[in-house]
Protein backbone atom coordinates (compact mmCIF):
# COMPACT_ATOMS: atom_id res chain seq x y z
CA UNK A 1 0.00 0.00 0.00
CA UNK A 2 2.60 2.35 -0.49
CA UNK A 3 1.14 4.50 -2.74
CA UNK A 4 -0.73 5.69 0.25
CA UNK A 5 1.03 6.52 2.67
CA UNK A 6 1.84 10.02 1.07
CA UNK A 7 -0.24 13.02 3.04
CA UNK A 8 0.02 13.17 7.19
CA UNK A 9 -1.94 10.69 8.68
CA UNK A 10 -4.05 11.86 11.63
CA UNK A 11 -4.83 8.27 13.10
CA UNK A 12 -2.54 4.67 13.08
CA UNK A 13 -4.12 1.87 13.73
CA UNK A 14 -2.36 -0.47 14.46
CA UNK A 15 -2.85 -4.11 14.94
CA UNK A 16 -5.66 -3.56 16.56
CA UNK A 17 -8.67 -6.43 17.48
CA UNK A 18 -11.62 -6.17 19.39
CA UNK A 19 -13.61 -8.70 21.23
CA UNK A 20 -17.42 -8.48 22.64
CA UNK A 21 -17.20 -11.23 25.21
CA UNK A 22 -15.75 -14.61 23.77
CA UNK A 23 -16.51 -13.36 20.10
CA UNK A 24 -13.18 -11.70 18.42
CA UNK A 25 -15.44 -9.02 16.09
CA UNK A 26 -12.43 -7.00 14.67
CA UNK A 27 -8.90 -9.05 13.43
CA UNK A 28 -5.58 -7.32 13.50
CA UNK A 29 -6.68 -4.43 11.59
CA UNK A 30 -4.10 -1.68 10.12
CA UNK A 31 -5.04 1.56 8.43
CA UNK A 32 -3.80 4.98 8.28
CA UNK A 33 -6.39 7.61 8.04
CA UNK A 34 -4.91 10.88 6.25
CA UNK A 35 -5.97 14.20 7.33
CA UNK A 36 -8.49 16.43 5.94
CA UNK A 37 -9.47 13.40 3.40
CA UNK A 38 -12.83 11.10 3.30
CA UNK A 39 -11.97 7.45 4.39
CA UNK A 40 -15.38 5.33 3.83
CA UNK A 41 -15.17 1.74 5.23
CA UNK A 42 -17.57 -0.33 3.17
CA UNK A 43 -18.99 -4.10 3.84
CA UNK A 44 -21.44 -6.31 4.84
CA UNK A 45 -23.14 -6.49 7.93
CA UNK A 46 -21.68 -7.58 11.02
CA UNK A 47 -18.13 -6.85 9.14
CA UNK A 48 -16.97 -5.14 12.24
CA UNK A 49 -16.84 -1.77 10.37
CA UNK A 50 -18.81 -0.18 12.82
CA UNK A 51 -17.56 -1.37 15.52
CA UNK A 52 -14.07 -0.09 14.03
CA UNK A 53 -15.21 3.37 13.83
CA UNK A 54 -16.68 3.28 17.85
CA UNK A 55 -13.68 2.01 18.57
CA UNK A 56 -11.89 5.57 17.64
CA UNK A 57 -12.99 7.41 19.72
CA UNK A 58 -14.00 4.44 22.26
CA UNK A 59 -17.46 4.56 22.63
CA UNK A 60 -17.07 0.93 22.59
CA UNK A 61 -15.93 1.28 25.89
CA UNK A 62 -19.94 1.48 26.68
CA UNK A 63 -20.89 -1.83 25.54
CA UNK A 64 -20.81 -4.10 28.19
CA UNK A 65 -17.85 -6.69 27.37
CA UNK A 66 -15.85 -4.99 24.76
CA UNK A 67 -11.98 -5.67 25.38
CA UNK A 68 -9.45 -4.33 22.86
CA UNK A 69 -5.87 -4.75 21.79
CA UNK A 70 -3.33 -3.35 19.73
CA UNK A 71 -3.21 0.60 18.97
CA UNK A 72 -4.83 3.51 17.70
CA UNK A 73 -2.46 6.61 17.35
CA UNK A 74 -3.89 9.60 17.43
CA UNK A 75 -1.77 12.78 17.92
CA UNK A 76 0.81 11.06 18.44
CA UNK A 77 -0.81 9.14 21.72
CA UNK A 78 -2.07 5.71 21.66
CA UNK A 79 -5.40 6.49 22.76
CA UNK A 80 -5.85 3.31 24.87
CA UNK A 81 -3.61 5.07 27.22
CA UNK A 82 -4.53 5.37 31.02
CA UNK A 83 -3.34 8.78 30.92
CA UNK A 84 -5.78 9.67 28.04
CA UNK A 85 -8.44 12.43 28.74
CA UNK A 86 -11.60 10.05 27.56
CA UNK A 87 -13.84 13.60 27.11
CA UNK A 88 -11.12 15.06 25.07
CA UNK A 89 -10.91 12.55 22.55
CA UNK A 90 -14.04 12.08 22.02
CA UNK A 91 -14.54 16.23 21.64
CA UNK A 92 -11.68 15.97 19.11
CA UNK A 93 -12.88 12.88 17.65
CA UNK A 94 -16.61 13.79 17.19
CA UNK A 95 -19.22 11.07 15.73
CA UNK A 96 -22.77 11.12 13.64
CA UNK A 97 -24.90 8.38 14.02
CA UNK A 98 -26.78 6.23 11.96
CA UNK A 99 -30.25 7.79 12.89
CA UNK A 100 -30.44 11.05 14.05
CA UNK A 101 -30.29 11.66 17.57
CA UNK A 102 -30.98 15.46 18.69
CA UNK A 103 -31.59 15.82 22.02
CA UNK A 104 -35.22 16.55 23.12
CA UNK A 105 -33.80 19.74 23.25
CA UNK A 106 -34.31 23.19 21.60
CA UNK A 107 -32.08 23.67 18.36
CA UNK A 108 -29.98 26.13 20.49
CA UNK A 109 -29.46 23.72 23.55
CA UNK A 110 -28.59 20.97 20.71
CA UNK A 111 -25.78 23.30 19.16
CA UNK A 112 -24.46 24.72 22.27
CA UNK A 113 -24.50 20.85 24.11
CA UNK A 114 -21.23 20.66 23.59
CA UNK A 115 -19.98 23.46 24.62
CA UNK A 116 -21.51 23.80 28.01
CA UNK A 117 -20.39 19.79 28.68
CA UNK A 118 -17.08 21.33 28.29
CA UNK A 119 -17.47 24.41 30.24
CA UNK A 120 -17.54 27.04 28.07
CA UNK A 121 -20.70 29.32 28.38
CA UNK A 122 -19.58 32.30 27.70
CA UNK A 123 -22.76 33.77 25.79
CA UNK A 124 -21.03 35.49 23.34
CA UNK A 125 -18.88 33.26 22.00
CA UNK A 126 -21.62 30.33 22.54
CA UNK A 127 -23.66 31.93 19.81
CA UNK A 128 -21.01 33.01 17.35
CA UNK A 129 -20.17 28.62 17.26
CA UNK A 130 -23.73 28.33 17.02
CA UNK A 131 -23.77 30.47 13.85
CA UNK A 132 -20.53 29.00 12.89
CA UNK A 133 -21.86 25.52 13.50
CA UNK A 134 -25.45 25.55 11.71
CA UNK A 135 -23.75 28.10 9.00
CA UNK A 136 -21.15 24.75 8.19
CA UNK A 137 -23.92 22.41 7.79
CA UNK A 138 -26.43 25.28 5.42
CA UNK A 139 -28.95 24.98 8.84
CA UNK A 140 -28.65 28.53 9.59
CA UNK A 141 -30.83 30.04 6.88
CA UNK A 142 -33.24 27.68 7.83
CA UNK A 143 -33.33 27.72 11.26
CA UNK A 144 -32.26 31.36 12.51
CA UNK A 145 -35.40 32.35 13.25
CA UNK A 146 -36.42 28.98 15.36
CA UNK A 147 -33.58 28.39 17.61
CA UNK A 148 -35.91 27.75 20.34
CA UNK A 149 -37.94 25.36 18.49
CA UNK A 150 -37.54 21.58 19.69
CA UNK A 151 -35.12 19.78 17.53
CA UNK A 152 -37.50 16.64 17.26
CA UNK A 153 -39.82 18.69 14.97
CA UNK A 154 -37.14 19.17 12.33
CA UNK A 155 -37.45 16.94 9.13
CA UNK A 156 -35.35 13.71 9.62
CA UNK A 157 -32.52 15.72 7.24
CA UNK A 158 -32.69 18.55 8.81
CA UNK A 159 -31.78 16.79 12.24
CA UNK A 160 -29.16 14.65 10.80
CA UNK A 161 -27.77 18.10 10.01
CA UNK A 162 -28.01 19.20 13.02
CA UNK A 163 -26.31 16.20 14.65
CA UNK A 164 -23.25 17.00 12.50
CA UNK A 165 -23.55 21.16 13.72
CA UNK A 166 -23.45 20.13 17.22
CA UNK A 167 -20.57 17.84 16.57
CA UNK A 168 -18.23 20.73 14.85
CA UNK A 169 -19.16 23.03 17.36
CA UNK A 170 -16.89 21.69 19.63
CA UNK A 171 -13.87 22.10 17.11
CA UNK A 172 -13.11 18.37 16.46
CA UNK A 173 -10.45 17.33 14.17
CA UNK A 174 -11.96 14.02 12.80
CA UNK A 175 -16.09 13.81 12.10
CA UNK A 176 -16.87 9.60 12.37
CA UNK A 177 -19.87 8.85 10.30
CA UNK A 178 -21.84 5.87 10.80
CA UNK A 179 -23.84 5.16 8.07
CA UNK A 180 -25.27 8.70 8.40
CA UNK A 181 -27.71 8.76 5.32
CA UNK A 182 -29.19 5.48 6.33
CA UNK A 183 -32.62 7.37 7.50
CA UNK A 184 -32.15 9.49 4.73
CA UNK A 185 -34.35 9.85 0.74
CA UNK A 186 -32.38 10.22 -1.69
CA UNK A 187 -32.43 13.92 -2.41
CA UNK A 188 -31.53 14.39 1.16
CA UNK A 189 -28.76 11.78 0.73
CA UNK A 190 -27.37 13.89 -1.88
CA UNK A 191 -27.52 17.22 -0.01
CA UNK A 192 -25.53 15.49 3.06
CA UNK A 193 -23.15 14.10 0.62
CA UNK A 194 -22.17 17.71 -0.67
CA UNK A 195 -22.10 18.89 2.90
CA UNK A 196 -19.09 16.53 3.54
CA UNK A 197 -17.43 17.41 0.42
CA UNK A 198 -17.58 21.02 1.95
CA UNK A 199 -16.49 19.64 5.33
CA UNK A 200 -13.49 17.77 4.20
CA UNK A 201 -11.85 21.35 3.69
CA UNK A 202 -11.26 21.84 7.38
CA UNK A 203 -12.19 17.72 8.81
CA UNK A 204 -10.67 14.12 8.20
CA UNK A 205 -14.08 12.11 7.77
CA UNK A 206 -14.29 8.33 8.05
CA UNK A 207 -17.80 7.20 6.69
CA UNK A 208 -19.37 3.83 7.24
CA UNK A 209 -21.82 2.91 4.48
CA UNK A 210 -23.57 0.26 3.31
CA UNK A 211 -23.97 2.06 -0.23
CA UNK A 212 -20.88 1.33 -2.57
CA UNK A 213 -22.17 4.42 -4.82
CA UNK A 214 -22.42 6.82 -1.80
CA UNK A 215 -18.44 5.32 -0.94
CA UNK A 216 -17.43 5.74 -4.71
CA UNK A 217 -19.07 9.29 -5.23
CA UNK A 218 -17.62 11.13 -1.76
CA UNK A 219 -14.44 9.02 -0.67
CA UNK A 220 -10.73 9.65 -1.18
CA UNK A 221 -9.87 6.32 0.01
CA UNK A 222 -11.96 3.05 0.88
CA UNK A 223 -11.78 0.05 3.14
CA UNK A 224 -13.45 -2.89 2.20
CA UNK A 225 -14.08 -4.81 5.51
CA UNK A 226 -14.76 -8.51 5.74
CA UNK A 227 -15.75 -10.97 8.92
CA UNK A 228 -13.73 -8.60 10.98
CA UNK A 229 -10.62 -8.33 8.98
CA UNK A 230 -9.47 -5.13 6.62
CA UNK A 231 -9.26 -6.49 3.50
CA UNK A 232 -8.27 -4.02 1.12
CA UNK A 233 -7.22 -0.53 1.44
CA UNK A 234 -6.50 1.89 -0.85
CA UNK A 235 -7.52 4.81 -2.95
CA UNK A 236 -11.16 4.77 -3.90
CA UNK A 237 -10.45 4.69 -7.38
CA UNK A 238 -7.93 2.33 -7.13
CA UNK A 239 -10.78 -0.09 -5.05
CA UNK A 240 -13.71 0.89 -6.98
CA UNK A 241 -11.60 -0.03 -10.54
CA UNK A 242 -8.82 -2.36 -9.65
CA UNK A 243 -9.34 -4.13 -6.76
CA UNK A 244 -6.67 -6.32 -5.96
CA UNK A 245 -8.28 -8.96 -3.96
CA UNK A 246 -10.35 -11.06 -5.32
CA UNK A 247 -12.92 -10.81 -2.32
CA UNK A 248 -13.35 -6.83 -2.95
CA UNK A 249 -14.26 -7.52 -6.50
CA UNK A 250 -16.88 -10.04 -5.78
CA UNK A 251 -18.38 -7.61 -3.36
CA UNK A 252 -18.32 -4.07 -5.28
CA UNK A 253 -19.85 -6.18 -8.62
CA UNK A 254 -22.52 -6.67 -6.56
CA UNK A 255 -21.28 -10.95 -6.68
CA UNK A 256 -23.02 -10.72 -3.02
CA UNK A 257 -23.78 -8.68 0.15
CA UNK B 1 -64.84 -10.95 5.96
CA UNK B 2 -68.46 -10.69 7.55
CA UNK B 3 -67.42 -12.66 10.26
CA UNK B 4 -64.33 -10.91 11.73
CA UNK B 5 -65.71 -7.33 11.09
CA UNK B 6 -68.81 -8.19 13.10
CA UNK B 7 -66.57 -9.76 15.78
CA UNK B 8 -64.87 -6.34 16.02
CA UNK B 9 -67.76 -4.37 16.50
CA UNK B 10 -69.22 -6.81 19.07
CA UNK B 11 -65.85 -6.30 21.07
CA UNK B 12 -65.78 -2.54 20.45
CA UNK B 13 -69.17 -2.19 21.59
CA UNK B 14 -68.80 -4.24 25.19
CA UNK B 15 -65.11 -2.56 25.96
CA UNK B 16 -67.05 0.77 25.30
CA UNK B 17 -69.73 -0.42 27.76
CA UNK B 18 -67.59 -1.43 30.54
CA UNK B 19 -65.51 1.74 30.10
CA UNK B 20 -68.35 4.01 30.26
CA UNK B 21 -69.36 1.65 33.57
CA UNK B 22 -65.77 2.43 34.98
CA UNK B 23 -66.07 6.51 34.13
CA UNK B 24 -69.96 6.10 35.41
CA UNK B 25 -68.53 4.89 38.55
CA UNK B 26 -66.36 8.05 38.88
CA UNK B 27 -68.81 10.42 38.07
CA UNK B 28 -71.69 8.80 40.53
CA UNK B 29 -69.10 9.12 43.62
CA UNK B 30 -68.21 12.62 42.23
CA UNK B 31 -71.73 13.88 41.89
CA UNK B 32 -72.85 11.94 45.26
CA UNK B 33 -69.71 14.08 47.30
CA UNK B 34 -70.79 17.62 45.95
CA UNK B 35 -74.63 16.87 46.45
CA UNK B 36 -74.16 15.95 50.27
CA UNK B 37 -71.07 18.96 50.65
CA UNK B 38 -72.32 21.46 48.75
CA UNK B 39 -75.42 22.58 50.69
CA UNK B 40 -73.77 23.07 53.74
CA UNK B 41 -71.01 24.96 52.41
CA UNK B 42 -74.03 27.61 50.54
CA UNK B 43 -75.74 27.61 53.98
CA UNK B 44 -72.32 28.63 56.26
CA UNK B 45 -70.65 30.50 52.94
CA UNK B 46 -67.72 29.32 51.63
CA UNK B 47 -65.38 31.68 53.28
CA UNK B 48 -66.41 30.31 56.35
CA UNK B 49 -65.47 27.15 55.42
CA UNK B 50 -62.00 27.71 53.55
CA UNK B 51 -60.82 30.92 55.77
CA UNK B 52 -62.60 29.89 59.60
CA UNK B 53 -60.08 28.50 62.17
CA UNK B 54 -62.53 27.06 64.21
CA UNK B 55 -63.35 23.61 63.44
CA UNK B 56 -66.61 23.08 66.67
CA UNK B 57 -68.98 20.64 64.42
CA UNK B 58 -71.33 20.89 67.76
CA UNK B 59 -71.40 24.90 67.90
CA UNK B 60 -72.00 24.76 63.83
CA UNK B 61 -68.52 26.28 63.52
CA UNK B 62 -67.00 24.64 60.80
CA UNK B 63 -64.04 26.28 59.49
CA UNK B 64 -61.31 23.96 57.53
CA UNK B 65 -58.31 26.17 57.02
CA UNK B 66 -56.31 23.96 60.25
CA UNK B 67 -57.25 21.07 57.95
CA UNK B 68 -56.56 22.87 54.53
CA UNK B 69 -53.22 23.73 55.59
CA UNK B 70 -52.90 20.80 57.58
CA UNK B 71 -52.82 18.75 54.75
CA UNK B 72 -50.65 21.19 52.28
CA UNK B 73 -47.86 21.03 54.91
CA UNK B 74 -47.54 17.49 55.22
CA UNK B 75 -48.36 17.09 51.99
CA UNK B 76 -45.24 19.61 50.60
CA UNK B 77 -43.05 17.67 53.82
CA UNK B 78 -43.50 14.54 52.31
CA UNK B 79 -42.47 15.82 48.25
CA UNK B 80 -39.18 17.26 49.97
CA UNK B 81 -38.37 14.35 51.16
CA UNK B 82 -39.51 11.54 48.72
CA UNK B 83 -39.16 13.87 46.05
CA UNK B 84 -34.92 13.87 46.49
CA UNK B 85 -34.70 10.60 47.68
CA UNK B 86 -36.77 8.97 45.16
CA UNK B 87 -35.44 10.33 42.25
CA UNK B 88 -31.93 9.85 43.37
CA UNK B 89 -32.71 5.90 44.06
CA UNK B 90 -34.39 5.62 40.70
CA UNK B 91 -31.60 7.90 38.72
CA UNK B 92 -28.95 5.37 40.84
CA UNK B 93 -30.78 2.04 39.79
CA UNK B 94 -31.03 3.10 36.46
CA UNK B 95 -27.73 4.96 35.19
CA UNK B 96 -25.34 3.93 37.56
CA UNK B 97 -25.75 0.69 39.51
CA UNK B 98 -24.94 -2.48 37.73
CA UNK B 99 -27.90 -4.12 35.80
CA UNK B 100 -27.94 -7.04 38.35
CA UNK B 101 -27.98 -5.10 41.57
CA UNK B 102 -30.87 -2.87 40.01
CA UNK B 103 -32.40 -6.31 38.94
CA UNK B 104 -32.44 -6.80 42.70
CA UNK B 105 -33.21 -3.73 44.21
CA UNK B 106 -36.29 -2.72 42.06
CA UNK B 107 -38.58 -5.49 43.64
CA UNK B 108 -37.58 -5.01 46.79
CA UNK B 109 -38.41 -1.55 46.34
CA UNK B 110 -41.78 -2.32 45.00
CA UNK B 111 -42.54 -4.70 47.74
CA UNK B 112 -42.48 -1.56 49.62
CA UNK B 113 -45.64 0.01 48.21
CA UNK B 114 -47.26 -3.29 49.51
CA UNK B 115 -46.68 -2.43 53.60
CA UNK B 116 -50.37 -1.55 54.22
CA UNK B 117 -50.53 1.64 56.00
CA UNK B 118 -51.13 1.24 59.22
CA UNK B 119 -47.86 -0.72 59.82
CA UNK B 120 -46.40 2.53 58.36
CA UNK B 121 -48.38 4.43 60.74
CA UNK B 122 -47.59 2.18 63.67
CA UNK B 123 -43.46 1.42 62.83
CA UNK B 124 -43.78 5.59 62.85
CA UNK B 125 -45.72 5.40 66.22
CA UNK B 126 -43.56 3.83 67.84
CA UNK B 127 -40.07 4.48 66.83
CA UNK B 128 -40.11 8.00 65.15
CA UNK B 129 -42.54 9.99 67.47
CA UNK B 130 -40.66 9.39 70.55
CA UNK B 131 -37.71 9.92 68.81
CA UNK B 132 -38.72 13.28 67.41
CA UNK B 133 -40.18 13.90 71.02
CA UNK B 134 -36.82 13.59 72.45
CA UNK B 135 -34.78 15.14 70.25
CA UNK B 136 -36.64 17.98 68.86
CA UNK B 137 -39.15 18.51 71.87
CA UNK B 138 -42.97 18.64 71.94
CA UNK B 139 -45.58 15.95 72.10
CA UNK B 140 -43.51 14.08 68.70
CA UNK B 141 -47.04 13.73 67.83
CA UNK B 142 -46.14 16.25 64.56
CA UNK B 143 -46.38 17.75 61.31
CA UNK B 144 -42.77 16.38 61.16
CA UNK B 145 -43.68 13.06 61.73
CA UNK B 146 -46.18 12.82 59.56
CA UNK B 147 -44.03 14.19 56.77
CA UNK B 148 -41.63 11.63 57.52
CA UNK B 149 -43.92 8.49 57.02
CA UNK B 150 -45.49 9.98 54.01
CA UNK B 151 -41.97 10.68 52.34
CA UNK B 152 -41.00 7.33 52.47
CA UNK B 153 -44.56 6.14 51.95
CA UNK B 154 -44.62 7.59 48.39
CA UNK B 155 -40.66 6.45 47.84
CA UNK B 156 -41.96 3.36 45.78
CA UNK B 157 -44.59 5.25 43.52
CA UNK B 158 -42.02 7.85 43.18
CA UNK B 159 -38.77 5.89 42.55
CA UNK B 160 -40.69 2.73 40.13
CA UNK B 161 -42.55 5.07 38.08
CA UNK B 162 -38.79 7.59 38.00
CA UNK B 163 -37.43 4.09 36.86
CA UNK B 164 -39.62 3.39 33.95
CA UNK B 165 -39.77 6.85 32.74
CA UNK B 166 -35.78 6.84 32.38
CA UNK B 167 -35.26 3.61 31.20
CA UNK B 168 -37.65 4.73 28.62
CA UNK B 169 -35.13 7.51 27.47
CA UNK B 170 -33.89 5.77 23.69
CA UNK B 171 -29.60 5.13 24.36
CA UNK B 172 -29.08 7.34 21.18
CA UNK B 173 -29.32 9.93 23.26
CA UNK B 174 -26.92 8.89 25.59
CA UNK B 175 -24.43 7.94 23.19
CA UNK B 176 -25.09 11.51 21.26
CA UNK B 177 -24.08 13.01 24.66
CA UNK B 178 -21.20 10.64 25.76
CA UNK B 179 -19.90 11.16 21.65
CA UNK B 180 -19.43 14.73 22.44
CA UNK B 181 -17.41 14.46 25.54
CA UNK B 182 -19.79 14.23 28.09
CA UNK B 183 -19.56 12.40 31.28
CA UNK B 184 -22.43 10.20 32.44
CA UNK B 185 -23.71 12.53 35.42
CA UNK B 186 -23.94 15.54 33.04
CA UNK B 187 -25.47 12.92 30.22
CA UNK B 188 -28.10 12.12 32.61
CA UNK B 189 -28.36 15.98 34.14
CA UNK B 190 -28.28 17.42 30.38
CA UNK B 191 -29.84 15.04 28.60
CA UNK B 192 -31.35 12.04 30.36
CA UNK B 193 -33.67 13.85 33.04
CA UNK B 194 -35.12 16.52 30.95
CA UNK B 195 -35.88 13.60 28.57
CA UNK B 196 -37.84 11.91 31.08
CA UNK B 197 -39.49 14.93 32.77
CA UNK B 198 -42.91 14.38 31.97
CA UNK B 199 -43.22 10.64 33.31
CA UNK B 200 -40.92 11.90 36.81
CA UNK B 201 -43.67 14.84 37.19
CA UNK B 202 -46.53 11.74 36.65
CA UNK B 203 -44.56 9.59 39.06
CA UNK B 204 -44.25 12.94 41.48
CA UNK B 205 -48.07 13.87 41.19
CA UNK B 206 -49.32 10.07 42.11
CA UNK B 207 -47.37 10.08 44.70
CA UNK B 208 -48.42 13.56 45.83
CA UNK B 209 -52.12 12.06 45.19
CA UNK B 210 -50.84 9.07 47.36
CA UNK B 211 -49.27 11.60 50.53
CA UNK B 212 -52.56 13.92 50.21
CA UNK B 213 -55.12 10.99 50.40
CA UNK B 214 -53.22 8.94 53.13
CA UNK B 215 -55.35 8.57 55.99
CA UNK B 216 -54.42 5.99 59.07
CA UNK B 217 -50.56 6.29 58.81
CA UNK B 218 -51.39 10.11 59.31
CA UNK B 219 -53.29 10.10 62.01
CA UNK B 220 -51.72 7.64 63.92
CA UNK B 221 -48.19 10.13 63.78
CA UNK B 222 -49.61 13.65 62.97
CA UNK B 223 -51.29 14.29 66.24
CA UNK B 224 -54.65 15.56 65.09
CA UNK B 225 -55.20 18.48 66.59
CA UNK B 226 -58.02 20.71 65.15
CA UNK B 227 -55.82 23.78 65.42
CA UNK B 228 -52.99 25.65 62.54
CA UNK B 229 -49.94 24.39 63.78
CA UNK B 230 -47.23 27.02 65.50
CA UNK B 231 -44.66 25.07 63.86
CA UNK B 232 -43.39 21.65 62.45
CA UNK B 233 -43.28 20.54 65.89
CA UNK B 234 -46.61 20.95 66.54
CA UNK B 235 -49.49 18.19 65.99
CA UNK B 236 -51.48 18.84 62.81
CA UNK B 237 -54.92 17.47 61.28
CA UNK B 238 -55.27 17.03 57.57
CA UNK B 239 -58.74 17.08 56.09
CA UNK B 240 -58.40 13.30 55.46
CA UNK B 241 -57.97 12.31 58.87
CA UNK B 242 -60.59 14.95 59.98
CA UNK B 243 -63.64 12.86 57.83
CA UNK B 244 -61.77 9.70 59.26
CA UNK B 245 -62.04 10.77 62.90
CA UNK B 246 -65.51 11.99 62.82
CA UNK B 247 -67.49 9.88 60.49
CA UNK B 248 -68.54 7.39 63.02
CA UNK B 249 -70.81 9.64 65.27
CA UNK B 250 -71.28 12.63 62.83
CA UNK B 251 -74.66 13.39 62.13
CA UNK B 252 -77.03 16.10 60.74
CA UNK B 253 -75.10 18.96 59.53
CA UNK B 254 -71.75 17.85 60.63
CA UNK B 255 -72.09 14.83 58.58
CA UNK B 256 -72.45 17.31 56.17
CA UNK B 257 -69.84 18.98 56.78
CA UNK B 258 -67.71 16.33 56.93
CA UNK B 259 -68.68 15.78 52.90
CA UNK B 260 -67.81 19.45 52.16
CA UNK B 261 -64.03 18.55 53.94
CA UNK B 262 -64.37 15.58 50.93
CA UNK B 263 -65.71 18.38 48.73
CA UNK B 264 -62.75 20.60 49.56
CA UNK B 265 -59.89 17.58 49.31
CA UNK B 266 -61.45 16.76 45.82
CA UNK B 267 -60.94 20.14 44.40
CA UNK B 268 -57.34 20.44 45.87
CA UNK B 269 -55.93 17.26 44.23
CA UNK B 270 -57.68 18.48 41.22
CA UNK B 271 -56.02 21.89 41.31
CA UNK B 272 -52.55 20.19 42.07
CA UNK B 273 -52.66 18.23 39.36
CA UNK B 274 -53.74 20.56 36.97
CA UNK B 275 -50.77 22.81 38.24
CA UNK B 276 -48.32 19.99 38.31
CA UNK B 277 -49.54 18.81 34.80
CA UNK B 278 -48.87 22.53 33.30
CA UNK B 279 -46.05 22.90 34.52
CA UNK B 280 -44.75 19.47 32.80
CA UNK B 281 -45.99 20.09 29.48
CA UNK B 282 -44.60 24.26 29.48
CA UNK B 283 -41.21 22.96 30.38
CA UNK B 284 -41.40 19.99 28.14
CA UNK B 285 -42.20 22.52 25.05
CA UNK B 286 -39.27 25.01 25.93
Amino acid sequence: MAEIIGGANIIEVKSLSVFYSQFQVLKNVNIDIQVRKITALIGPSGCGKSTFLRTLNRMNDLVEGARTEGRVIFDGKNIFDDDIDLLELRRRVGMVFQRPNPFPLSVFDNVTYGLRVHGQTDPTSMEERLFHSLQAVNLWDELKDRLQTNALWLTGEQQQRLCIARVLAVEPEVVLMDEPCSALDPTATARIEDLMYQLKQKYTIIIVTHNMQQAARVSDYTGYFLLGELVEFGLTDQIFTSPRDRRTEDYITGRFG
Amino acid sequence: MARPKANDRLIRISLLVVALSAISILAIITIFIFEQGLPIMAKYGLKNFLLGQDWFPSEKSFGLLPMIVGSLLVTLGALLIGVPLGLASAIFLTEFSTRRVSRILKPVIELLSGIPSVVYGFLGLMFLVPFIRETFGGPGLSVLSASIILGIMILPTIISISIDSIRAVPDSYREGSMALGATKWQTVRMVVLPAARSGLVAGIILGMGRAIGETMAVIMVAGNAADLPGSLLAPVRTLTSNIALEMAYASGEHRQALFATGVILFVIIMILNFLANLTARKQSRK
